[in-house]
C-alpha cells in the first residue's frame, strides 16, 4: 500500500505533518518539474520515487523525468562526476560535445513547462540553454565538491550562473556563485526498509542468518568497504577496546569491484582471520532489512570515514537510538552533536577510546541514543526535507 | 482589551515557521577571519548564527547557544574563547547592531591576548550563513487565557520561536507577540510583566513553553 503523509504523524515532530499541508496551501497547483539521470539504484531516485507521490498529496502538481544518454554521454559523466568529487581525470572536447549534445537532444524530448525546474546533480545541467522563458530552474547538488577540479567545475559553472538558484547539502559544498545558495540536508525515510521499525522477532532471525551471535556488544560500521571509510582503522580500534571490553566487530557493506575494492578486502580478510569476533559481511546494495536489523542489534555504530559525502548511514544509525561514533568528515559532523549524541573522532585511538567510554558507561550510551533518536527526528527525516523544500518552492515563487 | 469572561476581541492566531537556510559564499580558518566576517557580514547573519541556533536546536543543542561559540570550542578547539562568546546575552544585548558590536570586541580582545591567531588545525571551517523564515498558520486560535495556554501547550515549537524571539528581534517591535496580547487583547497587565520578563536565550523553546505554560496556569488559578 502506498505511503501518506498521514502515516508520518507517529514518526515525525509533532505538529509538522500539519505545518506541511498548511505550507503547501499557497502552493496548490503549482508545476514542478525534476530531472535527474537515473529511475534507480540511486541515492537520489530513490529520493525522488519517494518525494514525488508525497508532494502530489500536498497538492502540487509534481512530475519527475528522468534524461537518456548512450555510453559516450554516460562516461563523460562518469569522468565528471569523479573530477567534480576532487579526483584527477581529464574532460576532453570530445566529451564535453557528447555531454552537451546529449542534453540538446533530451531537450527535445521533455517538456519544461513547469513554474519551478529542478535539476539534480551534474548530468542534465546544460538543459538550462533550452529553458522556456517562464519558470525557476534550480540546480540541487548532492555531490561532495568541496575540492572540485578546476577544469570540471569551470564548465559546469558557464551553466550554473545561468539558474535562479543552487542548492547543496553542506555548506563546505556551496562554491563562489552569482546566484542565492541554499542549503537542505538530504533526508532518510523511516517508514522505508531500511529505517522501519523492525520485531524483535525480525532482528533475531535476520542476525541468525548472517551467523552474527549476540552474546556481546557489537560495534557495527555498515557502510562501503571503500578506503575513505576506513575499515582497516576500525579493525585496529576495536583491537585496542577489546583489550578491556569484550566486544563483537561487525563490518557489513557491498564491496567494490574495482582492482582497489578486491586488494583492501583481502586486507581485511587478513586482519579478520584470526578473531572469530570480527565479521565481515559481503552484502548487496538492497540488503536494507539486514543493514536495519544490524543497526539495531548493535551497541555502538560506527562510521570512521575519513571522506565521506553527507553520510546518511549516521543519521539511520541515530534514527535507531544509537550512539554513534563518526569520523571527522563531511556532513558526519553536521549531525554528531559532540558528547550529546556521539562523538567524532581524529585518529584510531580516538575512536578506541570512545568504544571504551560507551561500552563501561551503558547509562551514557542509551542517553546519547536516545538524544540521536530525537535529533534525527527533527532534522534528517523526509519530513523536514519536504518542508525545505515547500520553503524553497515558496521562496522562489514569491 | 478583554470583553466579557475574559475573552479578547479579538483571538490571537498561533504561527509556526519554517527556515530556509541560506549560504553567503563567505567562511573563516581562524578567529581573525571570523572578526572580519563579523564585522561584514548582514545582520541577518549575526541573527541566523544567534538567536535563529533556538529555532534549529528546540530540544537538544551543543554546548553553548549561539554557532559561534560552538565553532570556537569544538572546531577551533579554543575553550577559553568559546565560553567567552557562549556567555553573551542577546536578551540583554539588545539589538543585532550591538549584538555585532559586543562578538566583535570579544574577537578583538581575545586577539589582543594571543600570542598567535587561532587557526583551525583539524576541525571545520565556518560557514556564515543567514535565513528566510516563512511564517505558517498554526491553525490554532484563542480568545481566553485558558484556550491561549492550551495552544501554547500543543503548537509546534517554531511558533514559540515566531511569537517570542523572532517578534522583536527580526520584525523590530518593542514586545513579543505574546506580551502584546495578554496586555492589550485580555488586559492582563501583571501576567504580561511576567511574561516579558521571561529571557528566551536562557532555555531552549521547550524550556521557554514551559516557563510560559507554567505563568499561565498560575494566572488562571489567581482568577478563580
Amino acid at each position: 500500500m502506498a505511503v501518506t503523509l498521514d502515516d508520518y504523524r507517529t514518526v515525525s515532530p509533532p505538529g509538522s505533518v500539519d505545518i506541511l499541508r498548511r505550507m503547501a496551501e499557497k502552493l496548490r497547483s503549482r508545476r514542478v518539474l525534476r530531472i535527474n539521470a537515473n529511475r534507480s539504484g540511486t541515492g537520489v531516485a530513490e529520493m525522488l520515487e519517494r518525494h514525488t507521490p508525497l508532494l502530489q498529496e500536498l497538492g502540487i502538481d509534481a512530475r519527475w523525468e528522468v534524461m537518456r544518454g548512450g555510453e559516450g554521454f554516460q562516461a563523460a559523466c562518469q569522468v565528471l562526476y569523479n573530477m567534480l568529487q576532487g579526483e584527477e581525470d581529464r574532460f576532453s572536447e570530445e566529451m564535453l560535445q557528447q555531454f552537451v549534445a546529449t542534453n540538446r537532444e533530451n531537450a527535445q524530448q521533455l517538456s519544461f513547462d513547469a513554474d519551478v525546474v529542478v535539476i539534480h546533480d551534474h548530468q542534465p545541467v546544460p538543459l538550462i540553454d533550452i529553458r522556456p522563458q517562464e519558470g525557476k530552474w534550480v540546480w540541487r547538488c548532492h555531490l561532495d565538491i568541496a575540492r572540485p577540479q578546476r577544469k570540471a567545475w569551470a564548465m559546469l559553472r558557464q551553466f550554473l550562473v545561468k539558474y535562479d538558484a543552487a542548492v547543496f547539502s553542506l555548506p563546505k559544498f556551496a562554491q563562489r556563485l552569482p546566484i542565492p545558495q541554499f542549503l537542505i540536508y538530504p533526508s532518510i525515510d523511516p517508514l522505508s526498509d531500511k529505517n522501519r521499525e523492525l520485531s524483535e522477532l525480525e532482528i533475531g532471525a535476520t542476525l541468525d542468518r548472517l551467523g552474527i551471535p549476540r552474546d556481546k556488544p557489537i560495534l557495527l560500521q555498515a557502510s562501503r568497504f571503500h578506503r575513505f571509510k576506513d575499515p582497516v582503522g576500525v579493525i585496529e580500534a576495536y583491537r585496542i577496546a577489546k583489550k578491556q571490553n569484550d566486544c563483537r566487530l561487525v563490518l557489513a557493506g557491498t564491496p567494490t569491484s574495482d582492482e582497489e575494492g578486491r586488494r583492501l578486502f583481502a586486507e581485511l580478510e587478513e586482519a579478520a582471520a584470526n578473531d572469530r569476533d570480527v565479521h565481515l559481511l559481503r552484502l548487496p546494495e538492497t540488503a536494507d532489512i539486514e543493514i536495519n536489523a544490524l543497526q539495531r542489534a548493535a551497541t555502538i555504530v560506527i562510521q570512521k570515514s575519513t571522506r565521506e559525502g553527507f553520510g546518511l548511514m549516521v543519521a539511520e544509525a541515530m534514527w535507531k537510538g544509537k550512539p554513534v561514533i563518526g569520523g571527522f568528515a563531511g556532513g558526519i559532523t553536521a549531525q554528531l552533536i559532540y558528547e550529546v549524541t556521539g562523538y567524532t573522532v581524529n585518529s584510531v585511538e580516538g575512536c578506541a577510546y570512545r568504544i571504551r567510554t560507551l561500552l563501561n558507561n551503558p547509562e551514557l550510551a542509551a542517553k546519547m541514543g536516545k538524544d540521536a533518536r530525537e535529533f534525527a527526528r527533527w532534522h534528517f527525516l523526509i519530513t523536514r526535507n519536504l518542508g525545505d523544500y515547500l520553503a524553497l518552492l515558496t521562496t522562489l515563487l514569491r | 482589551m478583554s470583553g466579557k469572561n475574559g475573552e479578547a476581541k479579538h483571538p490571537f492566531q498561533f504561527m509556526a515557521c519554517w527556515e530556509l537556510r541560506e549560504m553567503l559564499g563567505r567562511r573563516a580558518a581562524d578567529v581573525q577571519e571570523l572578526l572580519d566576517g563579523l564585522e561584514e557580514v548582514p545582520l541577518d547573519s549575526i541573527y541566523f548564527h544567534t538567536h535563529s541556533y533556538f529555532l534549529r536546536h528546540p530540544y537538544i543543542s551543543g554546548p553553548y547557544p549561539n554557532d559561534f561559540a560552538n565553532w570556537a570550542a569544538i572546531q577551533l578547539r579554543d575553550r577559553v574563547l568559546g565560553e567567552r562568546l557562549a556567555v553573551i546575552d542577546p536578551f540583554e544585548v539588545g539589538d543585532l547592531e550591538a549584538l555585532r558590536n559586543e562578538l566583535v570586541t570579544i574577537l578583538d580582545d581575545h586577539l589582543s591576548h594571543v600570542g598567535s591567531v587561532p587557526r583551525i588545525a583539524y576541525g571545520e571551517l565556518f560557514f556564515f550563513m543567514q535565513s528566510r523564515i516563512l511564517a505558517v498558520p498554526a491553525g490554532i486560535k484563542a480568545r481566553t487565557l485558558t484556550e491561549f495556554r492550551e495552544g501554547l501547550e500543543r503548537v509546534d515549537s517554531s511558533a514559540v520561536y515566531f511569537h517570542v524571539l523572532a517578534a522583536i528581534t527580526r520584525k523590530g517591535k518593542r514586545r513579543n507577540d505574546f506580551v502584546s496580547w495578554i496586555e492589550d487583547g485580555l488586559g492582563v497587565k501583571e501576567l504580561a510583566g511576567r511574561v516579558a520578563a521571561i529571557n528566551p536565550y536562557a532555555t531552549s523553546l521547550e524550556g521557554v513553553r514551559k516557563n510560559l505554560v507554567e505563568l499561565c496556569e498560575s494566572a488562571e488559578r489567581a482568577a478563580h
